[in-house]
């Protein structure tokens, strides 16, 4: 019971992965297209860490905050980039 | 035990797709980022929250609380970033915008610097 | 002294977070505590940022108080945001106000900043000295004292006691 559950909360974030992906396709200016990638890197972080659970390999723990680190490092650099250039 | 902790992620869950709904809906990127920065962020607490307690017994429940604790000061800190450049590159409000100070102040200041 | 403080209090929280990602084993604490004195040692020039903390029994309550404050505000603004997301005509009615905020050290700001964004309808856009520029998403009090008062008042009391 609580498996399949876990495995519709999965699908759920997918799922939301997918919106945020038209809406960064079809966002009209930069700040939209990262605000997207934005919350797509944060869905991704909690389908790795659903992964490692469900897989039964905690060293992907690591991984899932190592790619919150570089997701954050990132939109920072966006928002410097479009602020005065590099 | 279990099944408390995947109703709590399903909650979380939907609060992820609220955020990208969010992001799909609202007209202007400030609206987008409102919906985008806070339901993300619960959605995330509650999404690693429930499927840490579902599993109790691999004992790594400190790794999860880093990345809540990481995501909780991360999150803000970078839609505010973007909000900032946003402004600053001068993308327009939405229509139904009622005021914006922080652009009377920007024109006031370029009038005292002449 | 500043100074002291800050080294100690930013050797406790690397050793905390240490002791998060590994486990209570002395080898592993070794290690860690020899990494963190590095860091420590490395980190001495910069700004003492967290010697703004005060530490006495009265803002270690008000911290744990401002916790409890914080994950409630959150929580209501989710569903808040949640029922604008969901209904069909979008009751939005933004704008971007000025606000004032009588803290003074640059934490006790950001944390103030950072949970501005974190609550109902409110985000952050830019911070000139004492100023916060807040994009709102229901405007309901156009001049400073009244934003000031609805937005800021109720995290203030409790930042003010801890940071000072």
């Amino acid at each position: 019971m609580a498996n399949i559950i876990y495995n519709t909360a999965a699908i759920i974030t997918l799922v939301s992965i997918g919106i945020a992906f038209i809406r960064m396709i079809i966002g009209p200016t930069v700040a939209d297209r990262a605000v997207a990638l934005d919350v797509m890197t944060i869905n991704a972080i909690s389908l790795i860490v659903f992964i490692a659970y469900y897989s039964n390999r905690i060293i992907y723990l690591d991984i899932a905050m190592v790619y919150a680190l570089i997701s954050f490092v990132g939109v920072v650099a966006i928002a410097r980039y479009l602020e005065r250039g590099i | 035990m279990e099944l408390f902790g995947a109703i709590i992620t399903l909650i979380g869950s939907l609060f992820l797709l609220l955020g990208a709904l969010g992001i799909f809906r609202m007209p202007d990127v400030y609206n987008r980022m409102q919906a985008g920065t806070k339901a993300t962020t619960l959605g995330t607490i509650f999404f690693l929250f429930g499927i840490s307690i579902g599993h109790l017994e691999c004992g790594c429940f400190g790794k999860i609380v880093v990345l809540i604790l990481f995501v909780m000061f991360t999150n803000p800190v970078s839609s505010n970033a973007l909000a900032r450049a946003a402004h600053f590159t001068g993308i327009k409000l939405t229509d139904r915008t009622k005021k914006d100070d922080l652009e009377k102040d920007n024109i006031k200041n370029k009038g005292e610097e002449k | 002294m500043r100074k002291l403080k800050h080294s100690i209090l930013l050797f406790l929280t690397l050793m905390i977070f240490w002791i998060l990602f590994t486990s209570l084993d002395v080898q592993e604490l070794t290690i860690g505590a020899i990494a963190s004195i590095i860091i420590v040692l490395m980190t001495i020039g910069l700004k003492p940022v967290l010697s703004a903390i005060k530490l006495n029994p009265k803002s270690i309550l008000f911290s744990i108080i401002y916790l409890f404050v914080f994950l409630k505000e959150l929580i209501k603004s989710n569903i808040d945001v949640a029922f604008r997301v969901i209904s069909p005509k979008l009751p939005i009615n933004p704008g971007i106000v000025k606000v004032k905020t009588k803290l003074k050290s640059p934490l006790g700001r950001a944390f103030l900043a950072n949970s501005i964004t974190l609550t109902p309808g409110t985000l952050t856009v830019e911070m000139r000295d004492e100023y916060f520029y807040i994009h709102w998403i229901d405007v309901t009090s156009e001049n400073i004292e009244g934003a000031t008062k609805s937005i800021v008042s109720n995290f203030e009391k409790y930042l003010e006691v801890i940071f000072g």
